[in-house]
């Protein structure tokens, strides 16, 4: 029989068994098995009835006029639907996602080497392809400006109206002049990045359907819906409400999603043919559909004190943002503004550029202009401790930002800033044994049978970095979510539906652990990801867990309210001091109150809240203002052998340690940090577009190397936990910071190894091997 | 595109000799990458994958001296069957692509595609190889090592050819291969050299990859080298010339390199690089094959 007392007491106690996997836990990802045996279905896999497939034709060229457009004979290629030009853009002919400087199709001018001309809708991808190349398109070749020191000099023709120049900045912090007369040793440097790319492994794809109501709906694999549909009405001549954006299955992002690719592009097609258009790049096109990041020039001049204390510091950073504006302008305020590194630095000069040239177009990627400034900032830092003859750790640690302290543009840190905390914990970690492992897949050279020893040299290098978490500058960041909490065949269920994308980093799962830590309910639906709720930013510059994560916590804060609320008008008690566990209402001591069920099994609860994170400034004329409502810090230790003789590099260890402020979800925060770690030791040796006179050399995943299993070794990490005091559950971002630090810690290492300077990366063999024997 | 499945060897010929245009195809790891992005358009596919004679390997019917290896035989299985009996072949083939590459990919294919950077080639040069074509026409040919390569990416075949087998001597010792790439795995040659001693019939000989339009050998340089062995009653007794001597080799082997500058690496690299593998794996064969 059930009904009785004893039947409700166990009900009772099977409700009260503690919630699983709330915040703090590691819940397996639901992604993860199906990724894992090659069922999960990405953007690419999207198909529908009676769909075409659409391309576009690229420019072969950086720089060209374009004296005449054909379109005819592809137009009456059987098969092919559609060939449309700049002609058939309804709307707004550029686009671009703070500067809308950026051709949706070339009008006259292609400004760099893959830029869309022409767009095809055919009926099969190949007879589509086959198309492109009954277009014809007459180019006048122009010089290409590929030096962004003659961007800034302004001695090229302008490629946009205003000049050559997408941003500048100049922070002018203390007395510079008089702190370099204070300096017992002074050093400079002039260091270099190649151009890298996120060679995220799912490439550009979606799916447009055509709506009744004259929009269009678009399946896509990208990092902000929002801004992607302002951008998509603007050029589609539409209203926002009529363009809808659900997310499809992404594969990696890393920045290279955050500017369109193929949006405007499906959806002109599928308008104007009134039938579903799938487009999917593929990996060579890719290379050519989404910005990279910024190559970098950064000058440095650093003083200081015979012990070590810093005088002033010096910099010149020069990023190249290519033919269009992307995030540039945004980039150039992170790469500035962090251009001194973590360190007490009270006199400052830093001038900071970034410029438009016929390179490829350069904008978000992981680190944001921090691993430029970072791999020039900590570079300087070793020098300047061998001119010290200080050891370079030491140095770091008599030099760290103090709490309260203010960064060049007179911003005061208000957080902990927990530098020495990390260097201590890298170094109290055991070094890997001094001899070279008798493993050959540890040797440099790996399985290739290069070396058996001989050459090989060791070296240990270490780095420390930061970056700002989210929008900088004034903007208003912040997320929306919706939650609605009711009562489904008995169960309670919360449905959390947020904007912000899952992108691999794990923010479904966090979702639905902070809904299950505020709620006291297991079951928990996370929907996906829409235009149909409000904006949640991109998932970028470390920010999803920290404000859309907030923006549920808050939501569900508000939910948990209205259920107490609601308990207390019903049960006629006071519930002011109540909190909701395990499916009940229970007092501050534990005690049963009320059944969630029961409160909301008749009515659910819905509601929707926006968290906004702190407000910042911008950047005055001097570079000062306060423009970073947060701050995420990270270090680095390598240790890596060289083959002295042939240049080749095995990384034998990389040690990280990073204050998270909470570890939300374990598992995914050492991902995150493993993967980030290994996406700056790409950079660190081998990950570059080689650019020539404009054009790409390599537009391949055979040419274009990413470290493979065998050139990433194990990672030792130290997670710290120091609470931020402004972020939900004292957590800090985490995405960017182990990317930063780990670059010139892994140059650091081979500079120790070698000997040789090494002020680029990715450093090549030949960088290595003496130059004498090159000749 | 016309798409031929032969069952067996004779019909595979016989289609060869149909279509002489027809891309023959095994693994798919070129063949098909090269369609995909429409490099090369056939007019037919000739899918060799289900000749089993393809795959097989065993001792030479003409000299048991000698191992004939089928050209369907894959990287994978090279590698796992044959790390005693051709064991230059066996480090190369350990070195191409990834597992999956491996798994797919096999030595006919390397030869058929005929690029400088194939992995097989600086092996089967330095060991002597010999390659066995076939025509339903004229039967049988063996082909040299020596005289297979014409150019980059072309080869000795006949239109109606295809490739049958390698056969190579077999030996547990003396035979080096490595390759330079800027990672640790999955990485496309910048350059590799490969070297085979053998002090029984005193001969040194030696392969160069990804440093001139073919595959190549350094002639002066085995000639120096074997020489020096001589003279100095070096080839009995497990004995080992000077480092100078081995320094002069290695410089000789850079010499007879024709590199360029590429996206992969500079000529001035390959030859120093070539210089330096040189020496060192003339090192470790000599004092393997004691």
């Amino acid at each position: 029989m059930r009904g009785t007392t004893a039947d409700l007491d166990t009900a009772v106690r099977e409700l009260a068994r503690p919630v699983s996997y709330p915040v703090g836990t590691s819940p397996d990802r639901p992604d993860g098995p199906p990724k894992t045996k090659g069922e999960f279905a990405y953007s690419s896999d999207l198909w529908a009835q009676d769909m075409l497939w659409g391309r576009a034709l690229r420019s072969p060229h950086p720089y060209a006029r374009i004296r005449s457009l054909d379109i005819a004979a592809a137009l009456a290629q059987p098969g092919v639907h559609a060939v449309l030009t700049h002609e058939d853009v309804p709307g707004r002919k550029t686009y671009g996602l703070l500067i809308p400087d950026q051709p949706v199709l070339a009008h006259d001018v292609v400004r760099f080497q893959g830029e869309p001309v022409a767009l095809v809708a055919a009926d099969h991808p190949e007879t589509a392809r086959r198309a492109l190349d009954l277009i014809k398109v007459d180019y006048e070749p122009l010089e290409p400006v590929t030096d962004p020191e003659v961007s800034i000099a302004g001695t090229a023709p302008p490629l946009h109206p205003e000049g050559n120049i997408v941003a500048q900045l100049h922070i002018r912090h203390g007395d510079v002049a008089a702190a370099s007369e204070r300096a017992d040793v002074t050093v400079t440097g002039t260091y270099e990045l190649g151009m890298q790319d996120q060679a995220f492994l799912g490439p550009e794809s979606g799916l447009a359907l055509p709506s009744q109501d004259g929009g269009v709906e678009l399946f896509i694999a990208t990092q902000w819906l929002h801004a992607d549909r302002e951008q998509m009405a603007a050029s589609l001549g539409l209203s926002p409400e009529k363009v809808r954006l659900t997310s499809a299955g992404i594969g990696g992002a890393f920045g290279g999603r955050e500017d369109l690719s193929i949006q405007i592009h499906a959806c002109l097609l599928a308008l104007h043919t009134g039938r579903p258009i799938k487009m999917s790049y593929g990996r060579e096109e890719s290379f050519f559909g989404h910005v990279h990041r910024h190559p970098g020039r950064l000058e440095y001049e650093h003083g200081a004190t015979r012990d070590g204390i810093l005088t002033h510091v010096k910099a010149r950073v020069v990023l190249d943002g290519g033919a269009y504006a992307s995030t540039s302008r945004e980039v150039i305020v992170v790469a500035a503004t962090t251009a001194a590194g973590p360190y007490a630095v009270d006199h400052a000069e830093i001038d900071a550029y970034s410029t438009y040239t016929n390179n490829p177009p350069c904008g978000a990627m992981r680190g944001f202009g921090a691993v430029q400034s970072c791999f020039g900032y900590e570079s300087q830092m070793d020098k300047l401790a061998a001119a010290l003859d200080m050891d370079p750790v030491e140095l770091r640690r008599r030099n760290v930002l103090p709490t309260g302290g203010k960064t060049p543009t007179g911003q005061v840190v208000d957080v902990p800033v927990p530098v020495r905390e990390l260097l201590d914990q890298l170094e109290a970690m055991p070094l890997p044994p001094a001899e070279n492992p008798d493993e050959e897949r540890m040797r440099p050279g790996g399985v290739a049978n290069t070396t058996h020893g001989e050459g090989v040299r060791r070296g240990v290098g270490y780095a420390v970095g930061f970056k700002n978490i989210g929008f900088s500058s004034g903007a208003d960041d912040y997320s929306t979510a919706r939650v609605r909490l009711s009562v489904s065949r008995g169960e309670l269920t919360a449905e959390v539906h947020t904007a912000g994308l899952e992108v691999g980093q794990g923010l479904v799962v966090v979702q639905a652990q902070i809904a299950r830590t505020e709620l006291g309910v297991d079951h928990v639906l996370v929907l996906p990801a829409d235009t149909q709720i409000g904006n949640a930013g991109s998932s970028s510059a470390s920010r999803q867990s920290w404000l859309t994560g907030g923006a549920v916590q808050t939501t569900c804060a508000a939910v948990a309210a209205e259920v107490l609320e609601r308990t207390a008008q019903r049960l006629g008690v006071n519930t002011d001091r109540c909190r909701l566990d395990a499916g009940q209402i229970v007092t501050a001591a534990g005690d049963f109150v009320a059944s969630m069920v029961d409160i909301v099994a008749d009515e659910p609860i819905e509601l929707i809240r926006e968290y906004h994170a702190r407000k910042t400034t911008p950047l005055d004329a001097n570079g000062q203002g306060d423009p970073h409502w947060a701050f995420a810090f990270a270090a680095h230790r390598a240790v890596v052998d060289v083959d002295v003789e042939l240049g080749l590099v095995r990384v034998i260890e990389l040690a990280v340690a990073q204050d998270v402020g909470k570890a939300l979800n374990p598992k995914a925060l050492e991902g995150q940090i493993e993967g980030g770690s290994a996406q700056g030791l790409g950079l660190a040796l081998m990950e570059e577009i080689q650019v020539e006179d404009g054009c790409v050399r390599n537009p391949s995943f055979t040419d274009y190397l990413v470290p493979t299993i065998l050139d990433v070794p194990p990672m030792r990490l130290a997670i710290l936990e120091l609470p931020t005091p402004h972020g939900p559950y004292g957590l800090n971002g985490a995405g960017e910071p182990p990317t930063i630090s780990s670059t010139p810690a892994v140059v650091a290492a081979v500079r120790a190894a070698t000997g040789m300077p090494l002020p680029r990366v990715p450093v090549r063999p030949t960088d290595i091997v003496e130059a004498s024997l090159l000749t | 595109m016309e798409f031929l499945q032969p069952s067996d060897w004779q019909d595979a010929l016989a289609a060869k000799a149909a279509f002489p245009d027809a891309v023959p195809v095994r693994g798919g790891t070129d063949v098909m990458v090269e369609m995909n992005f429409d490099r090369g358009r056939p007019a037919a596919l000739l899918d060799l994958s289900h000749v089993k004679e393809l795959g097989e390997w065993g001792r030479d019917d003409t000299d048991d001296t000698c191992v004939r290896i089928g050209a369907g035989v894959t990287y994978t299985r090279v590698l796992r069957e044959l790390g005693t009996t051709v064991p230059g072949l066996a480090q190369a083939a350990r070195t191409v692509g990834s597992p999956q590459i491996r798994n797919r990919g096999t030595i006919g294919g390397n030869l058929g595609a005929a690029s400088p950077a194939g992995d097989c080639h600086p092996v089967l040069l330095a060991a002597d190889a010999v390659y066995e074509v076939e025509s339903a026409a004229r039967g049988v040919r063996r082909i040299g090592a020596d005289e297979f390569y014409l150019g980059p990416k072309r080869n000795s075949l006949d239109a109606d050819e295809l490739i049958r087998a390698i056969v190579v001597r077999a030996t547990d010792t003396g035979q080096q291969f490595a390759k330079i790439g800027t990672r640790n795995a999955m990485v496309i040659a910048a350059c590799s050299f490969a070297v085979a001693i053998n002090r029984e019939v005193r001969s040194v000989r030696t392969g160069i990859g990804s440093a001139g339009p073919t595959p190549l050998r350094a002639p002066e340089a085995e000639t120096y080298l074997t020489d020096m062995m001589t003279q100095g009653e070096l080839w009995e007794g497990g004995r080992l010339p000077d480092a100078d001597v081995l320094k002069r080799f290695g410089d000789l082997v850079a010499g007879a390199a024709r590199p360029i500058d590429d996206v992969r690496a500079t000529a001035a690299y390959r030859r120093h690089s070539l210089r330096v593998m040189a020496r060192r794996t003339a090192t470790w064969a000599l004092r393997q094959s004691c």
